[in-house]
């Protein structure tokens, strides 16, 4: 396989690739830690034989050689202790590198959920493994005793299949309440419309203009100059803007509107626990209202340089990793004025491009619906 | 007409015999053309560590890049070349060692590597027939699995790489050969290689079902079978039911790849291009692909947890706690298992009603998944436990599922999946799940069948080691993976330089490399002492383990047919670990009551009246002469 992949290599070297300065290997450096690989396994072998003589020795002074089951039982105790000292630590340490709390109306009911859901599962988690590790260290083998000859015993079966079954349907039901509520919420008049559309590899944001309306999109009339393929025969096309960062007011419901140009892509707003794939063909939406602006999140992290972020979550190519936005959440005021500097979607190059459309459309005489914008 | 049918067989089966043990096999018959089940099994199971290898080097790979993701290392642009120019591996070869690791990992190993390697072990062994239902299908299905294995491996050859828009392949990026170099050549190999393996999962399943059905020694009836068998028979009728569907879906994406239809594609700008797609849905898709991928996840780990059943019962020296509870959640997770797989959708913009719906299933499955974990902690309680290494991998893989499956009760609820969805908390959670238990359980039935498969012992001690490293090092892998999740980093993520708030994650992510690594060289020492000790190690005795079941009353050494006489009749269940009264601690299924007098209780004869009359009798008799004493 290794040859292989090697010849393909020198074929592309050789058709002028980026060889100049094909990076060396550092031999000594592998050899270095195949060494100290094989010292290891050759560590183990020896501890291995010692054992074994050990045992050997063991047994011929009439003795019963190693206690494997007792060594193992000890182990297993000392497995417990660290990991429950490991899960502590980790809780404490990664655990307080986590989101902080949702910075949305409809985020901290998740956040709430997530803490309930949380406790109860972390106490099923400790108790379960608490008892699996004792268990074992307390019932090890002994050649005097026996075991205990339980097959079944209905009643306590009956009391654990019926508890975490009145616990999970708490769950679902409180979360299939949060749930609807989260994905049906009703369409305001001042909601605040804004247009996320994903492609390899960059999000694209328009904002409607004075009328509060986004144009509608068709992705048969995507030019150059109109990548989002707006259509322009509807007026309410004509004062869409172009912006590069998502500006929102604080404790405004905003409603993203998702769709993407070419492969699923996934609008991901960890912060305000908002997530909606965007998928070609199927539009959908997400509504929430940002509850922390940006400038109090800085203070509350203490990180002057904190911003918020859209980006991808659904595998999309070789770049998912880098499709992001900034996301800027401010005070109303500052949002008009913000708005106010915004730049129509309908440029200069698009006008011209329309126009030369149009011209083109009565020669050819296809395309009507681009002759809009003369009318 | 069945029963006749097996009668048949074993019958001519046993009229061969005596011939049998002298012509030779050719090598070509038995070793590899074979159509004995033990031999297939070992073929199966050789091949799935191969591919388990393999696919363990390429998450190496891959999390070499996580964990330096500024460093240049030329040693793999010299093993690797174009795929990592510069001593570094590229973005779209990342995602092609993430893709094809899934892959060979959920299908090639924790698929036909398990199920295949104890199904066709276990079955005719611990059912008591001589053979499978059709070994020439049997032959074939490992055939299938073979070149399909051959043909995904040989996409790393073509020109653009293999497959890389992830093991769940989802279109429109794997339908655009434009869309990403590894939805070109690469894809059509994988999607021919998975056509050949869903083949050679059906002739294999079929075989098991029909075996199960049909072919069980005198005695055995359902109620009397291990738990082994009943989770590798309700595997097999989940594989069944739920791999058809995905060639329907696959064979819908090679349309719309190759013949310009639009099943799952509509409304495409590709590089601004407008693409001639209309109409097609990539829900679509995801509907078809999950309906699969759910109840496969449980084909992944049931087979684990009916050995893990077994295997902690033997070495408890206890009976299973439970066992009609252990069949009935197998069977409930079985149903389940086909009307959840919304789950794994809840953010695609399918309509939220049916998340809501799919969110109310999924925790129902977590019930039956709840018993079991209870019934496996039962069954150690006041057992007499002993660590052999199978009994450490049966344990550890209670412990991982555990520790996945509560985080399952996060994802499912679908408000909390909103925020976790494509996290890395969804890669802890079924790397530990799944991943994790079911490769456990895995090693668990490797340790303890060995010396059925190969008449020889493992080392214990290096099975110990094994283990405990093993072991520790997933939990090192995947625990921190959970708080990653939770601060919202994506997984299939080549780096996590281009984000301010995740680039405080790099030390974890070089934390878990190295627990992944250490882990990887620790297979190795496996590796050793698997090969190692088919030819060298201790020769076994019949009945290593002093377990009840049928497969250890055949002779150590492999004979074609199992059995050198009658196949056993059987007569009890096989769980009669340390029974009151009894003289030794096991008391093997081919024991009828009548030779075991003083330790038989009423409930022995629940449907079996004269044998109630018996005991009775029995126990009467017994009281009066201690009256006389
Ligand atoms: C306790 C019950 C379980 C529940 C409630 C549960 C729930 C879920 C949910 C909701 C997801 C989707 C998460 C997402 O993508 O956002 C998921 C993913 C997954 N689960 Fe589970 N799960 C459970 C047990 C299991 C078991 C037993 C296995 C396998 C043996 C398993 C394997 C997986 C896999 C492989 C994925 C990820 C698939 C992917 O996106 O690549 N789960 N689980
Ligand atoms: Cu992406
Ligand atoms: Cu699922």
């Amino acid at each position: 396989m290794l040859l292989g992949t090697n010849l393909l290599m020198a074929q592309t070297a050789a058709a002028g690739a980026a060889q100049e300065e094909a990076p060396k290997v550092d031999w000594t450096g592998v050899a270095y830690y195949v060494a100290i690989f094989f010292l290891i396994c050759l560590g183990i072998a020896i501890v291995g034989k010692i054992l074994k003589i050990y045992d050997l020795t063991l047994k011929m002074q009439g003795k019963k050689g190693i206690k494997w089951n007792n060594i193992m039982a000890v182990i297993c105790i000392i497995f417990l202790l660290a990991g429950l000292y490991g899960s502590y630590w980790s809780f404490t340490e990664q655990g307080s590198m986590t989101l902080p709390e949702a910075a949305s109306a409809h985020g901290v009911k998740i956040d709430e959920m997530f803490t309930v859901t949380t406790v109860l599962t972390m106490i099923v988690f400790f108790v379960t493994q608490i008892l699996l590790f004792t268990f074992l260290f307390r019932y090890r083998h002994s050649d005097k005793r026996r075991a205990h000859f339980l097959p079944h015993n209905n009643t306590i079966e009956k009391v654990w299949t019926i508890a975490p079954a009145i616990v999970l349907t708490i769950l679902v039901v409180f979360g299939f309440f949060t749930w609807q509520k989260i994905m049906n919420s009703e369409n305001l008049k001042d909601d605040i419309n804004i247009d996320v559309t994903g492609h390899q590899f960059a999000w694209e944001l328009r904002y409607p203009g004075k009328d509060g309306v986004l144009g509608p999109k068709d992705f048969r009339l995507v030019t150059g100059a109109n990548n989002l393929g707006v259509n322009f025969k509807k007026k309410s096309s004509f004062d869409d803007l172009k912006v590069d960062t998502m500006y929102l007011p604080v404790n405004k419901s905003i409603r993203l509107n998702i769709l993407a140009q070419d492969v699923i892509h996934s609008v991901y707003m960890p912060y305000f626990r908002v997530q909606l794939n965007a998928v070609p063909g199927l539009p959908t939406f997400f509504k929430f209202t940002p509850t922390i602006t940006t400038a109090q999140m800085r203070t509350k992290l203490d990180d002057p340089k904190f911003e918020y972020t859209l980006y991808c979550n659904k595998i999309c190519g070789g770049s998912h990793y880098n499709m992001q936005k900034v996301v800027r959440v401010v005070t109303e005021a500052e949002y008009q004025s913000w708005l106010s500097r915004q730049k129509p979607y309908l440029n200069d190059a698009l006008r011209k491009e329309l126009h030369f459309a149009t011209a083109n459309s009565e020669q050819s005489g296809a395309s009507t619906n681009r002759i809009a914008l003369n009318n | 007409m069945s029963t006749l049918a097996v009668h048949d067989h074993a019958g001519t089966h046993h009229d061969e015999h005596g011939h049998e043990h002298h012509h030779d096999q050719s090598f070509l018959s038995k070793y590899v053309f074979s159509m004995d089940h033990k031999m297939i099994a070992k073929q199966f199971l050789i091949t799935g560590i191969t591919m388990a290898v393999i696919a363990m080097i390429l998450s190496i790979l891959f999390r070499i890049q996580l964990a330096y993701p500024d460093k240049t290392f030329p040693l793999l642009t010299t093993l690797l070349g174009r795929f990592a120019p510069n001593g570094r591996i590229s973005p779209d070869f990342y995602l092609a060692l993430v893709t094809i690791h899934g892959t060979i990992m959920v299908f090639f190993v924790l698929t036909a590597g398990l199920s295949g390697t104890f199904a066709n072990l276990l079955i005719p062994l611990q059912v008591g027939a001589r053979d499978m239902a059709s070994p020439f299908m049997n032959m074939l299905s490992y055939w299938f699995f073979f070149l399909a294995s051959v043909i995904m491996l040989s996409s790393f050859f073509v020109q653009k790489g293999p497959a890389s828009g992830g093991w769940t392949i989802y279109p429109p990026l794997s339908a655009l050969p434009k869309a990403m170099p590894g939805s070109g050549e690469g894809m059509t190999l994988w999607l021919i290689s998975m056509v050949l393996f869903v083949a050679s999962s059906l002739m294999g399943g079929i075989n098991y079902v029909s075996t199960v059905l049909n072919m069980r020694t005198k005695g055995m009836d359902l109620w009397k079978m291990p738990l082994t068998i009943w989770a590798l028979f309700l595997t097999a009728i989940l594989g069944i039911l739920a791999f058809p569907v995905l060639v329907a879906g696959v064979v819908l994406l090679i349309f719309d790849r190759s013949v310009g239809t639009s099943f799952y594609l509509s409304d495409i700008v590709l590089n601004g291009v407008q693409q001639p797609f209309e109409g097609g849905s990539p829900i679509l898709f995801q509907h078809l692909f999950w309906f699969l991928g759910h109840p496969e996840v449980y084909i992944v780990i049931m087979p684990a947890m009916g050995i893990s059943s077994e295997i902690m019962s033997v070495n408890s020296r206890k009976p299973i706690f439970g066992y009609h509870a252990m069949v009935y959640s197998l069977i409930g997770i079985t149903v389940l298992s086909f009307i959840v797989w919304g789950h794994h959708m809840f953010v695609t913009g399918m309509n939220p009603f049916l998340g809501g719906v799919f969110m109310i299933t999924t925790l129902i499955i977590a019930v039956p998944s709840a018993v079991k974990t209870f019934n496996w902690l039962a069954t150690l309680w006041r057992g007499n436990i002993r660590f052999t290494p199978a009994m450490l991998f049966a344990i550890g893989m209670v412990s991982f599922f555990i520790s996945g499956g509560l985080t399952g009760i996060f994802l499912g609820n679908a408000a909390l999946d909103i925020n976790l969805h494509d996290t890395y908390f969804v890669v802890a959670h079924f790397h530990l799940v799944m991943g994790s238990a079911a490769i456990f359980g895995m090693l668990a039935g490797v340790y303890h069948w060995f010396p059925k498969m190969f008449g020889r012992m493992m080392d214990e001690k290096l099975g110990y080691l094994h283990f405990w490293l093993t072991f520790i090092c997933a939990y090192l892998v995947f625990f921190p993976m959970h708080f990653m999740g939770l601060d919202g980093v994506p997984r299939r993520y080549y780096a996590f330089t281009e984000f301010a708030s995740m680039q405080k994650w790099l030390t974890i992510n070089t934390f878990v490399t190295w627990a992944a690594i250490i882990a990887a060289l620790t297979q190795f020492g496996f590796l050793y002492n698997f090969f190692v000790s088919i030819f060298k190690g201790r020769k076994a005795t019949q009945n290593p383990w002093e377990s009840n079941t049928l497969e250890w009353t055949t002779p150590v050494e492999h004979l074609h047919g199992n059995w050198p006489g009658e196949i056993p009749t059987v007569y009890r269940w096989p769980y009669d670990y340390s029974k009151p009264g009894a003289e030794e601690d096991y008391i093997p299924q081919t024991v009828p009551y009548s030779q075991t007098m003083s330790s038989n209780v009423p409930h022995d004869f629940e449907d079996n009246p004269a044998g109630l009359e018996e005991l009775n009798k029995f126990t009467s008799t017994l009281k009066a002469n201690e009256q006389v004493k």
